[in-house]
């Protein structure tokens, strides 16, 4: 394991007093919500970015507000950490706990408690996973729009801490435009609710603060969404390019013309051989890269956009373009491209890289990266949403080589910095962590964050809630 | 007069910041004036106009952002997108009519009030759009946050924060906004003969379709011939936008005429007619005659809207026209600002906002013109607002504090 990364060091008062904390959260929930035991710990260790883990002092699994509340009044009462958690699979490390930490899963508040199709609205519980929700809608012909690539297993509350993308965002945009109002237990176990049914909320938009907060404002336990109307029809199409800098000019060029489609993601040749054998999706294997552009509506509208942006990707040198024929093949097409992450993990250990860039930039970053992946003599699959600039480059490495893994590491800060630098950010939709904590620096100024820590203490002034995350460990505000 | 402070640098402004600070005084903000009287009355020892932080910084159309000064006027910027067949998708209302005042709206002031107009509906409001600041905070150091980028997750999204945040947080110095193709092509389908009722069931029926309605609003009767010069159809007109492609406004009218025919008489509206319309729905144009009668501008579920009219239409005398499907009711009151029953009812009905736009000296110095927070809500408020402006500079009292 890399050791580049440090935590926040565990406090002895709480570590020493273990039996007694866990005797006590013990009184605070029934007792299958309580794990204490090593071997029911060790699940939760890491999340999705493996490379580092940490055993926790113990995990709650709250079935209601109360008993969340109920637990952040007694964590605060004694300076006891807490580390919030949906379903585990924050790619930066969101939801790694530290070892003096009470893990709060929300896993247990999986209900959907409203849906109302009169105001497209439906209001659910923190736990309850991302596909739940438009799955419970579809019938009606809605859908939630938000779709990061975990979404079978990924909860609406990890969503809102991280302020969750997905494919789809470039038309719907992300967590937060699409989220209304939120239910949530501050550290000190004071329950309040942000928003709701109607669009505008009074006084600071506090929503707007707490999403995308990474579990450092609060624990959300309940949330109210929109729903939109599912389009009549949808169709995802694959343009095959020689080369990588075209596909980018042709993404640019397509935003530029005035279109903006459902969708516009980008693999190149690894990212590509590594889906196909996956899912079998009819990607073609002869193009150096590959663009999935989705469009929606009805046939005569679909067509319409179609001929467009075929229009444009000719201009570009495209090679290949092969439109999806039934609904199995655009569920095929999809499917490969959602389970990118998952089929690399398949071949080697990988890191996932998320920063944002001005689309004029793409076909720069892309070339640079590969010459900062080879400098390292290490391997990169670039798979990402290219219609908003967001690049996710995996770099291929082996885990159980500490060189290798530091190599790894230090490749992915090389490349953040060179989008940060073009222009763009450390991270698009999957949130600080730990993983990107040490770069803020390369973004913002400290009195940036300086700023950012102080609104983050009007919410946690005891600094409890997931405190080895986000911020830099030096520089921080005197406990 | 309260002395002006005009500075034409963000280092200027930062410094004019400190300075209030170090000497325990009062600054309040404001861009073109526009907009000024909303929330609560200010009274400041200085006041600071961002009239010559003004310009495009950058604007590539390709990658669909635009970076600005903040005291630049909406106008140029807009003028800037048509050009390039872009605009600001959620619509900024243009507050001079309602609120009777003259000026220049400024970028700044659109998003320090978050003021959005009908395709809020679908396209989120200005905070949905708004992707990077600049600010000096209370002690006049100059804080950046979000990007240029249009997803960022980088950070605390400070950005949301000062959006709607009338100017108590912050001086926005440089706003970095998201900006979208320019529908070629519209239509409006109005709906004619429905009551209020049966207009919020055909609005959330239109809405349900996969036609992508980018507005819906139901203009009653009282209000109808205000609009379009008195070119409405007869009776409250319940109306309904389509934008986009030419062959998906095409296709998408059909069934949306198709749906409604059955019901109520429909009738076309063109690109040119709509346009002026929504534009007329956006500025508020049945209230925009310089009267001093209350204006609420109220936020609440879209069901619910025709509910709380119905039932303060039994205590007060009120006239109302919805936008957002019915979430948003723009309501003029004959007499008092009737706040207390105003906000007891929208409680009663789930929940929402009121804000007090327009009404005389007399009504504004009694009224609060923001909802009240509950009691844990309100303490973070406060508790947040010290934490950007420790000495309580900015527009004092404007939201509460």
């Amino acid at each position: 394991m890399p050791e580049t990364i440090a935590f926040l060091e565990p406090k002895q008062s709480v570590l020493s007093r273990r039996a007694a904390i866990i005797e006590d959260l013990a009184d605070l929930l029934p007792r299958d919500c309580l794990i204490s035991e090593r071997r029911g710990l060790v699940p939760f260790e890491t999340d999705a970015f493996i490379a580092y883990r940490q055993v926790p002092l113990a995990v709650v699994l709250p079935e209601t507000t109360a008993e969340v509340a109920a637990v952040l009044r007694y964590c605060s009462r004694y300076g006891i950490p807490v580390v919030p958690r949906g379903a585990g699979t924050s790619l930066s490390g969101g939801a790694i706990p530290q070892a003096d930490a009470v893990v709060i899963g929300l896993s247990k508040m999986s209900r959907i408690l409203d849906i109302d199709f009169a105001n497209r609205t439906a209001t659910v519980q923190a736990g309850v996973t991302n596909l739940n929700i438009s799955e419970a809608v579809s019938a009606d012909g809605f859908f939630y729009a938000p779709d990061p690539s975990s979404q079978l297993a990924c909860t609406i509350g990890g969503n809102i801490g991280m302020n969750s993308g997905g494919a789809h965002c470039l038309k719907y945009g992300v967590t937060t435009n699409n989220l209304l109002g939120v239910k949530m237990v501050l550290f000190d176990g004071t329950v309040i609710e942000l928003g709701g049914k109607a669009l505008d909320a009074p006084g600071y938009d506090l929503l707007g603060l707490v999403c995308g907060s990474e579990g450092q404002l609060g624990i959300v336990t309940e949330a109210t969404v929109r729903l939109i109307a599912k389009p009549e029809g949808a169709r995802p199409v694959l343009f095959g390019f020689p080369s990588s800098e075209e596909a980018g000019s042709c993404v640019a060029e397509v935003i530029g013309s005035g279109i903006i489609p459902v969708a516009i993601e980008f693999m190149d040749k690894p990212a590509i051989s590594i889906c196909e054998a996956f899912a079998h999706a009819g990607y073609p294997m002869d193009v150096e890269a590959l663009l999935i552009v989705e469009v929606e509506g009805s046939e005569a509208e679909m067509e319409a956009m179609l001929s467009n942006i075929i229009e444009i990707a000719r201009r570009h040198g495209v090679s290949t373009i092969k439109e999806s024929q039934s609904a199995t093949e655009a569920a095929l097409i999809w499917k490969g491209r959602k389970s990118a992450f998952g089929a690399t993990g398949r071949i080697a250990d990988y890191i996932c890289m998320d920063g944002t860039v001005p689309l004029g930039q793409l076909s720069h970053v892309l070339k640079k990266t590969s010459e900062i992946i080879d400098g390292y003599g290490l391997r990169v699959a670039n798979v990402f949403h290219a219609g908003d600039g967001n690049m996710h480059p995996l770099i291929l490495y082996n885990i159980n080589d500490p060189e290798d893994a530091a190599r790894a590491e230090a490749a992915g800060n090389d490349i953040l910095k060179l989008c940060v630098d073009a222009g763009g950010c450390l991270t698009g939709e999957h949130g600080v962590g730990i993983e990107k904590r040490d770069l803020m620096l390369h973004q913002f100024s400290q009195a940036d964050l300086d700023q950012q820590m102080a609104a983050r203490a009007a919410f946690d002034p005891q600094w409890i809630m997931n405190p080895s995350k986000v911020f830099p460990l030096e520089g921080r505000p005197a406990a | 007069m309260i002395p002006i402070f005009e500075p034409e640098t963000e280092a200027e402004a930062a410094g004019i910041v400190a300075t209030i600070a170090r000497n325990d005084l009062t600054l309040k903000i404001e861009g073109g004036g526009t907009r000024s009287g909303l929330g609560n009355p200010v009274a400041a020892d200085r006041l600071l106009s961002t009239r010559k932080l003004s310009g495009i910084v950058s604007y590539n159309p390709a990658e669909m952002t635009m970076t600005t000064k903040a005291g630049t006027p909406v106008a140029e910027i807009e003028a800037m997108l048509v050009e390039n067949r872009q605009m600001l998708a959620f619509e900024p209302l243009d507050h001079r009519g309602v609120m009777a005042t003259v000026g220049e709206p400024t970028i700044g002031g659109v998003f320090a009030t978050n003021a959005s107009g009908p395709r809020r509906l679908v396209a989120g409001a200005a905070r949905d759009h708004l992707l990077g600041i600049r600010f000096a905070n209370g002690a006049g150091e100059v804080i950046k946050s979000g990007g240029r980028v249009m997803k960022n997750v980088t950070g605390l999204d400070l950005v949301k924060l000062l959006c709607g945040s009338h100017g108590t947080l912050g001086l926005l110095t440089e706003v970095t906004f998201k900006v979208l193709p320019l529908p070629p092509a519209s239509a409006t389908i109005v709906v004619s003969g429905l009551d209020d009722a049966q207009a919020a069931a055909a609005m959330a029926r239109a809405m349900a379709l996969p036609v992508e309605v980018s507005g819906a609003a139901h203009l009653p009767e009282s209000v109808r011939s205000r609009f379009l010069g008195g070119g409405l159809p007869d009776g409250p007109a319940t109306v309904l936008r389509l934008e986009g492609l030419a062959a998906s406004v095409v296709v998408r009218r059909e069934k949306l005429v198709a749906a409604f025919a059955s019901i109520a008489p429909v009738a076309v509206l063109d690109h040119d007619a709509t346009t002026s319309l929504w534009r007329e729905v956006r500025d508020v144009k049945p209230y925009a005659d310089a009267t001093q009668k209350p204006l609420w501008r109220v936020s609440v579920a879209p069901s619910a809207g025709q509910h709380l009219v119905a039932a303060l239409r039994l205590e007060a005398g009120v006239d109302a026209f919805y936008d957002w499907q019915g979430g948003l009711v723009w309501l003029r009151m004959e007499a008092d600002a009737e706040a207390d029953l105003l906000r007891r009812y929208i409680k009663g009905l789930g929940g929402g906002h009121a804000a007090l736009v327009w009404a005389s000296d007399a009504i504004r110095a009694r009224t609060p013109a923001f909802e009240p927070e509950a009691p844990a809500v309100a303490a973070l408020s406060a508790r947040l607002k010290h934490k950007f402006d420790p000495k309580g500079i900015f527009n004092p009292g404007k939201m509460g504090f």
